[in-house]
């Protein structure tokens, strides 16, 4: 029985991934297009707010993105801090550009809907003021990568501010609750049959939603393949240079 | 502890090492703000409770990267991550002396501010509460960015990009005691939050920064 940590060699992770990746990819492209296609096209307009709604397919997909690509980067900081294992703290260092890039997505189409919708581009409601928040994160830790040269140190260091980033981002997710009444409505998906939207749109959704997580896995196997190669080659130079 | 805790607070008040400086851009921020928004008395008291927690919390950011870069700078970080008191002491003593040096005289010298900026009369009581419970959070979670940033040359720019999330929740809570306390409301859940945040970070956050400071350390 092959175990998950055989793919902490980055040789084994890379020839799997590359494997993996035209699939994932043309999955990815297949699953997005025809998400888009099927909810933009084939959905009827909703009775009140019309054509508008089918912004929803892009903004409910990039949003639930952006939140778990957190969480899949807290788990990979984890793994880095508990096992050390490089490709962990790589594949966490290829998300977070992906996340940061879902937050604003999900805050430029949620400002496109709320612009007809609400009569503004932007409130200070919690759900919104908490992406914004979590955009912050996002830019923090990407600087602390950026600013440290030392791989390792910066792999800790960054490791380090993702858990404890976690523990804040949750807390100010509570505290903007508490600090100002919403505008946002609730969640619209849900795993409740009661809860959830209708059919018509529910389907459309869930192929939307499988085309951005396919999208963010492919993404992150280029990412991290990348990086393995680019520190390869930076370890041959510098051992050229020695030799 | 208690003998790094004097050198450090010797240190910040003899060698302008931000002493005062925190105190002073306090000031400063106060006296701006009604060139900004107008000398309008209303408007002013109800701002003044925001204005005067962003601008604690800036004066706090400002004497950060102080805690730990001049140690680091000179070597005597080493020898204290070498002596018998465990770093994450080491850490919890240092950001103590930094809320003594910056922190309580903002405390106490934020009554003073707030008339200023004409605060109602039954706002005082909780600003100053709220930064006596709030300010300490905001040095402990500073020490934790100052000790990520340590290693880095100029680190104060990604400093504040670092900390400044990490005081939402307590700016919310902290704003949120004085405003309910202008406007005459129960402020009791938002207090024992804010009291909550502080005790909190004081207990955990020095283990993640000796952590970072061990591997800044390497």
């Amino acid at each position: 029985m092959a175990s998950i940590w055989e793919y902490a060699n980055p040789l084994k992770f890379m020839r799997t991934t590359e494997r993996l990746l035209p699939v994932v990819a043309v999955a990815a492209a297949v699953c997005l297009i025809g998400g888009l296609i099927w909810g933009f096209f084939f959905t009827p307009d909703d009775f009140r707010q019309g054509s508008t709604v089918k912004i929803f397919y892009i903004h409910v997909p990039s949003a639930m993105m952006a939140i778990n690509i957190w969480g899949m980067m807290l788990v990979t900081s984890l793994i880095w801090l508990v096992r050390r294992h490089h490709v962990s703290a790589l594949a966490a260092r290829a998300a977070a550009p992906i996340g940061a890039v879902m937050t604003v997505i999900a805050l430029f189409t949620g400002a496109v809907w709320g612009q007809p919708m609400w009569g503004t581009w932007w409130a200070w409601d919690p759900r919104l003021t908490s992406f914004l928040i979590l955009f912050l994160f996002y830019l923090g830790y990407m600087a602390l990568w950026a600013a440290i040269e030392n791989d390792d140190t910066a792999a800790d260091l960054t490791s380090v501010l993702c858990l404890v980033g976690s523990v804040f981002a949750l807390l100010s997710r509570y505290a903007v609750n508490f600090w100002n009444q919403g505008l946002h409505q609730g969640a619209s998906l849900s795993l409740d049959k009661e809860e959830n939207v209708a059919d018509v749109f529910w389907y459309p959704a869930l192929v939307a939603i499988a085309g951005f997580v396919l999208l963010f896995v492919a993404l992150v196997i280029v990412r991290t393949n990348t990086e393995i190669r680019a520190r390869r080659t930076r370890a041959l130079l510098a051992r050229e240079r020695l030799g | 502890m208690m003998a790094l805790l004097r050198r450090d607070l010797t240190l910040a008040v003899r060698a302008g090492g931000g002493f005062g400086l925190g105190l002073s851009f306090f000031l400063i921020v106060v006296v701006l703000v009604p060139f900004g928004v107008g000398p309008e008395t209303a408007l002013l008291g109800r701002i003044a409770p925001g204005i005067l927690w962003v601008a604690a919390l800036l004066a706090c950011l400002l004497s950060l990267d102080r805690i730990f870069s001049l140690d680091f700078e000179d070597g005597s970080l080493d020898l204290l991550a070498t002596s018998p008191l465990p770093l994450e002491g080491v850490v919890a003593s240092k950001a103590v002396a930094h809320w003594l040096a910056t922190g309580l005289p903002l405390v106490i010298a934020a009554p003073v501010f707030a008339l200023l900026m004409s605060l109602p009369q039954e706002g005082y009581g909780p600003i100053v509460l709220s930064l006596l419970l709030g300010t300490p959070a905001l040095s402990v979670i500073g020490a934790f960015g100052a000790a990520l940033t340590v290693g880095i040359k100029r680190g104060g720019l990604l400093l504040s990009l670092l900390v400044l999330p990490l005081y939402v929740p307590t700016l919310i809570f902290g704003a949120e005691v004085a405003r309910r306390g202008v406007e005459g409301q129960g402020y009791g859940p938002p207090l024992l939050m804010l009291a909550g945040i502080s005790f909190a970070a004081l207990a955990l956050l020095p283990f993640a920064s000796a952590a970072v400071l061990r591997v800044n350390l390497r």
